[in-house]
This record gives structure tokens, sequence and C-alpha cells, in this order.
């Protein structure tokens, strides 16, 4: 099981996520503020660097009044929780069979070569994490990265890779297909929806 | 080939603007007061006329799942929940609608909440889609300042609130029960039913959990009526539906057909085809993941609707199309779905927890033949034993690939097992 890391460091909101969290908790009925344990958790996951310390789990539990345990429970089951520091640039590479058939193996082996890091290892310098996760749901834009909160999709060896070295400089190019086509579209432009809209 | 005319999701590739003014110009929110004004049960009516039948995947009749809702209150609301918990590998269709056509959903999310008389809906997007969700609150925050949900919700004099509540990658949230648990702030395990959700769902209320996509297009239906969308697709598989097509094709993607078109067509109109033509096709999955795979010979001429995808022993699910070219390991490709399943069952039921394990085992022994010639009917029979065991169907959704692979591809993880002992003889 997933070991949660103290850091010794107290963790509580920013005054701004404070009031995002007010927010969070009044979508819920009253009394049932536990229901707002997830998006707490991801709140304080935004504020910490993109994980969560035991301190940050704690935090969230006497925010909410939920024993830590039920918010520990929480934090552990959910994979996007990340119980341990990650890169500034999380890379989850969807390892599923759509985006095995269109080449992810290339990708990972890009990771590899570039960066040096295999499933589950951040590169020396912290700046890149990799983690092979499922299915992402953009399968007709497979194979697809999330580099933090953003699908890159429509990838190949060539242009992951070009991608990786815009980050590394820290230049985040736009997100979505990384070829040229409209969206989910097929490629060469859609095969419906050709009357302009509004002439139905 | 479906008509232009006839789509209901016109802006599919984000081509148009998603925002309320853009919304509104595809027809969305469109005198949405006059339909509440048909009346709760009329609306479930309709909708049972219409023959739409839930596109998460199970396929059950929406209008007679919205009938199970009290219709007199015991002091408890009444909940929709919306589940875009997409995760079914494979499919990519609810995120579409939430990115490019939020307002059609939100649309939907009154009407089938007004018509199962709920006081708000909460929809559960999976937490991958950040950028999904942000166009989603936005949408929101439109609706509520045009009048269009809130207090008086569209002149209404109904009430109905939208909520967003985000996931945080498990794919068993997409069990409407485990998504209940999620939402309550709790591990996604699903529950036992009896209790119904629309007994007992979210915090002790009726609730009632349906798919993007079933939600999305109630509007239109109403619109136009029940006998357009009946009209499309076959008896009792009726109407438009999004399909995903990934894998080996030229142009993978997503669009919205007629139910009942045939596979070939689906694939060669709008996919451009299997990579190197229509003989180089090895097998299908016909409808994400979790449904059997169909070798060629089937393909050749079948149906894309639930009842002729069950007729040869596989499943419409979400109509996520994923295609394999005869370049593919097809054992692989189906050891990928078991470490999947592996990987995402919640680990309440012995017979998943341990079974989806098992089987993966001896899946990747499978892709190398490093295995014995009995094992396969071991494997298959594992496979029965987690089969209906479970108190989701998680576990059947891990069975079911892999009896689909031995159905059809028998000779093949022979021939593996064959070669994998000469090589170790050797």
């Amino acid at each position: 099981m997933s070991q949660v890391i103290t850091t010794g460091k107290a963790f509580e909101f920013t005054p701004e996520n404070k009031e995002k969290a007010a927010v969070f908790i009044a979508k819920y009925p009253e009394g049932r503020q536990q229901s707002a344990v997830m998006p707490l958790l991801d709140l304080a996951q935004r504020q910490n660097e993109n994980w969560l310390s035991k301190e940050c789990i704690e935090y969230v539990g006497q925010y909410l009044g939920v024993p830590y345990m039920r918010v520990l429970e929480v934090a552990s089951f959910y994979t996007m929780y990340n119980l341990k520091p990650v890169g500034k640039y999380f890379l989850q590479l969807c390892r599923t069979t759509p985006c095995w058939l269109r080449g992810c193996d290339d990708l990972v082996k890009v990771c590899e070569d570039k960066l040096g890091i295999h499933n589950g290892e951040t590169s020396e310098d912290g700046k890149f994490t990799l983690l092979e996760v499922e299915c992402l749901g953009a399968c007709v834009n497979a194979p697809v990265v999330q580099v933090n909160d953003d699908f890159y999709e429509d990838l190949n060896a060539e242009n992951f890779s070009a991608l990786l070295d815009k980050l590394a400089k820290d230049e985040v190019p736009p997100h979505g297909p990384q070829v040229d086509r409209i969206n989910s579209a097929p490629v060469g432009g859609p095969t419906t929806l050709l009357e302009k809209t509004g002439d139905a | 080939m479906l008509k232009d005319q006839d789509r209901i999701f016109t802006n599919l590739y984000g081509q148009d603007d998603w925002r309320l003014a853009g919304a509104k110009r595809r027809g969305v929110w469109d005198n949405t007061k006059k339909l509440l004004e048909i009346g709760n049960d009329e609306i479930i009516e309709q909708i049972k006329g219409s023959g739409l039948r839930g596109r998460g995947g199970a396929g059950f009749p929406t209008g007679l799942k919205w009938s199970f809702m009290p219709k007199e209150s015991d002091g408890r609301p009444n909940y929709l929940i919306v589940n875009a918990d997409e995760s079914e590998p494979g499919t990519c269709k609810d995120r579409e609608i939430m990115r490019f056509d939020p307002h059609r959903l939100l649309e939907g999310c009154l009407v089938a909440g007004f018509a199962m008389r709920a006081i708000a809906a909460y929809i559960y997007i999976r937490g991958e889609f950040v950028n999904e969700a942000i166009h989603l609150n936005e949408a929101i925050q439109e609706a509520y300042a045009d009048g269009l949900i809130g207090k008086n919700a569209c002149g209404s004099g109904y009430d109905f609130d939208i909520y967003v509540h985000r996931g945080a990658g498990a794919y068993i949230c997409g069990e409407e029960t485990a998504l209940i648990e999620s939402l309550e702030g709790n591990k996604g395990q699903p529950r036992l039913k009896p209790p119904f959700p629309a007994n007992v769902g979210a915090w002790g209320c009726p609730s009632t959990v349906n798919n993007v996509e079933s939600i999305a297009v109630g509007p239109e239906i109403l619109r136009r009526g029940a006998e357009w969308f009946a009209g499309l697709g076959r008896p009792n598989n009726t109407g438009t539906k999004l399909f995903c097509i990934s894998g080996h094709v030229n142009n993978p993607c997503n669009v919205e057909e007629e139910m009942g078109i045939p596979l070939r067509e689906l694939i060669e109109k709008h996919a451009g085809g299997v990579r190197g033509g229509w003989d180089n096709l090895l097998a299908i999955i016909p409808g994400g993941s979790s449904v059997p795979l169909l070798p060629k010979s089937i393909c050749d001429d079948v149906l894309m609707d639930f009842d002729s995808l069950r007729e040869v022993q596989s499943g419409l699910g979400t109509a996520a199309v994923i295609v394999m070219d005869k370049s593919t390991d097809v054992i692989a490709a189906i050891e990928r779905l078991s470490h999947f399943y592996k990987h995402e069952s919640c680990g309440q039921c012995t017979p998943c927890r341990e079974g989806t394990g098992w089987m993966w085992r001896v899946m990747q022994r499978l892709v190398t033949g490093d295995a014995d010639l009995e094992e396969i009917d071991m494997l298959i029979d594992v496979s029965k034993r987690i089969e209906g065991h479970t108190i989701c169907a998680l576990g059947d959704a891990a069975a079911w690939p892999i009896q689909g692979l031995v159905r059809h591809f028998r000779p093949v993880i022979e021939e593996r097992i064959k070669n994998g002992k000469a090589v170790k003889a050797a």
C-alpha cells in the first residue's frame, strides 16, 4: 500500500483557496460536507506542488470535520492523488489497448532514451515524472499523454520528442492534436456536419 | 447515412462556439419552457416512446428508468446524477459533448431533472477531464446568469440547480453505486442492490444515474418528437448514436450515426477504412473494452446496435469501435485489457480482486507462449467463476474480453504455446 510522507511542514489553504473550498462545500446538501473531500484534496494537491503530504491529508480532514482515516482512504484509493512528489511536468502516458495499437510503446521509449526515466520515475533535475496510466478517454486521438492538466494527442516519437524538448525549456505548446486535424474529426476533415450550422 | 439535419451533436468537433451564444445558435435552450410544459409524466412517456436506450453501455430503456423515481416526496429530495466518468477503454464521446456542447447537456439535465422531479443534478466527471470540467462549469455560470437554471429555471416556475463533481482516476466510479459512494466522499466501491438508487441513492435520497449522451439527447427528442427518434435505426434500437472509432483505421474519429449502421460502412465512410484495406482486418472490439471482440468474418456484415451485436455474442456497449489489423498481436491486445481490469478492480469482492490479477498473469504467459495448453480451459473456467459472482459488473467486464479471445482465436493461442515450448526445448 501507498506510504504517506510526512514533511514536518504545516499545511494550510491560502486565503484564495479557502474561498474556493467554501464554494465546493456549498455544492453539497447541508451536513454532507464529507462529499467535498475529493475537491478539497485536489485543491490541496494543486497548492502543494501537485502532491499530497500527510499534513495535507490531515488538514483536509480537520477542515471538513472528517476523520483522518476516512480522508486517507480516499487519497489512497484514487490514482490522481499523488502521495509522493512528482516532477514539474507530470507525464501520464496512456498504455491501454487503443493507445497501444497506435504506438504508445514508442512514446515510452522516447521517455527512456531522452529523459532517462522509466515508469514511475522522476528525472534527476526534477522536471519530469513518467507514469503509465490506464485509458485517458481520448482514444480516437491516440496515443495520448496527459501533461499536468492537458491532453497532448495524436503523438508519435517525433512530435512527442519535440514536445519534451519544449517542456525542458519551459515552453508549453498548445495541447490537443499534435497533427493536422480538428479535435476528434477525421484527418483530412469531417465526413459529416458539412452543412453550415443553422442550415438544418 | 444519417443526414446532417438528423444529427443532434452539431458541434461535435468544436468547429463552432461552445458557449451560450453558440449553443443558442445551434438551437439549444430554444424555448425550453415549452418542453417543460409538456409535464413531468408526459415527458417520461415521450422518452419511452422514442425508444431511447441508455448510452452508457447497458442499454436500459431511459424513460423506464426515469419512471422509477418517486412521484410523491416523503420529505427526501430527488436527484439526477449524470455519469460523465467516461473511462471505458475506446470511449471518448461524452468528452466531446462536455467540451464542445456543454449547454446541450445542461438543457438535458433540466428537462430530465424536471421529469423525475429532481431538485438538482450532479454531473460526475472523470478527474482527468480538467479542461472539460472547466467548460462545463463556465457553461453552468452562463446558464445561471441567463436564468436558464436556478430559481424559476427558464421562467417555468421550477427551481433546479446543476453542480459538477470531479472524480480522481477510478474506472469503477462509472458504476452507478460506486459513483454515488464517490459523490459522498468515499472510496468508489459499489453497493449491493437492492436498494436501487431510485429508492436510496445519493445521501440516502432517490437518485437516477444516467450517461451524458442519454441526458443530452432528451430535449432534441422532445422538440422533434419521439416518432422522429424512433424512426431512426431499427425497432428496439432507435435513434442516433455517437461512435468512437479507434485503432488501426486510416482516420480515427468520433462520429454521430444512425443506430444499426453496418460496422463496415461506419468504418469505411467515416474513418477512412481499415489500415491496409478491409481484407487486412483481424478483429474488432465493437463496444468498448468490456465486450468480446469479433473476428473479421462477423465484422463483414454485422450491424451496430444492441440486439445485432448481442446476437453475435458481443455488445454495443458504449459504441467504442476498436479496430485491429492483421499486424496486431491479438493476445497482447487483450492482455493489456486484462491489466486494465486488474488495475481498476476496487478490491471489494474476492473473485474480482484475486481473479483479475490471476487472469492477467496467465494472459501475460499466453502472450509469450510460456503456458500449458490446459491453461486455456482453466482460464475460461476461472473467468466463469468471476462472471456473475461479484457485486458489480466489473468482474463480468474482465471476463468477457478473454472469453471472446478464446472463442475466436483459440488456434492462435495454441500455436503460441506450441512455439513457446519449442523455443524452450531448443
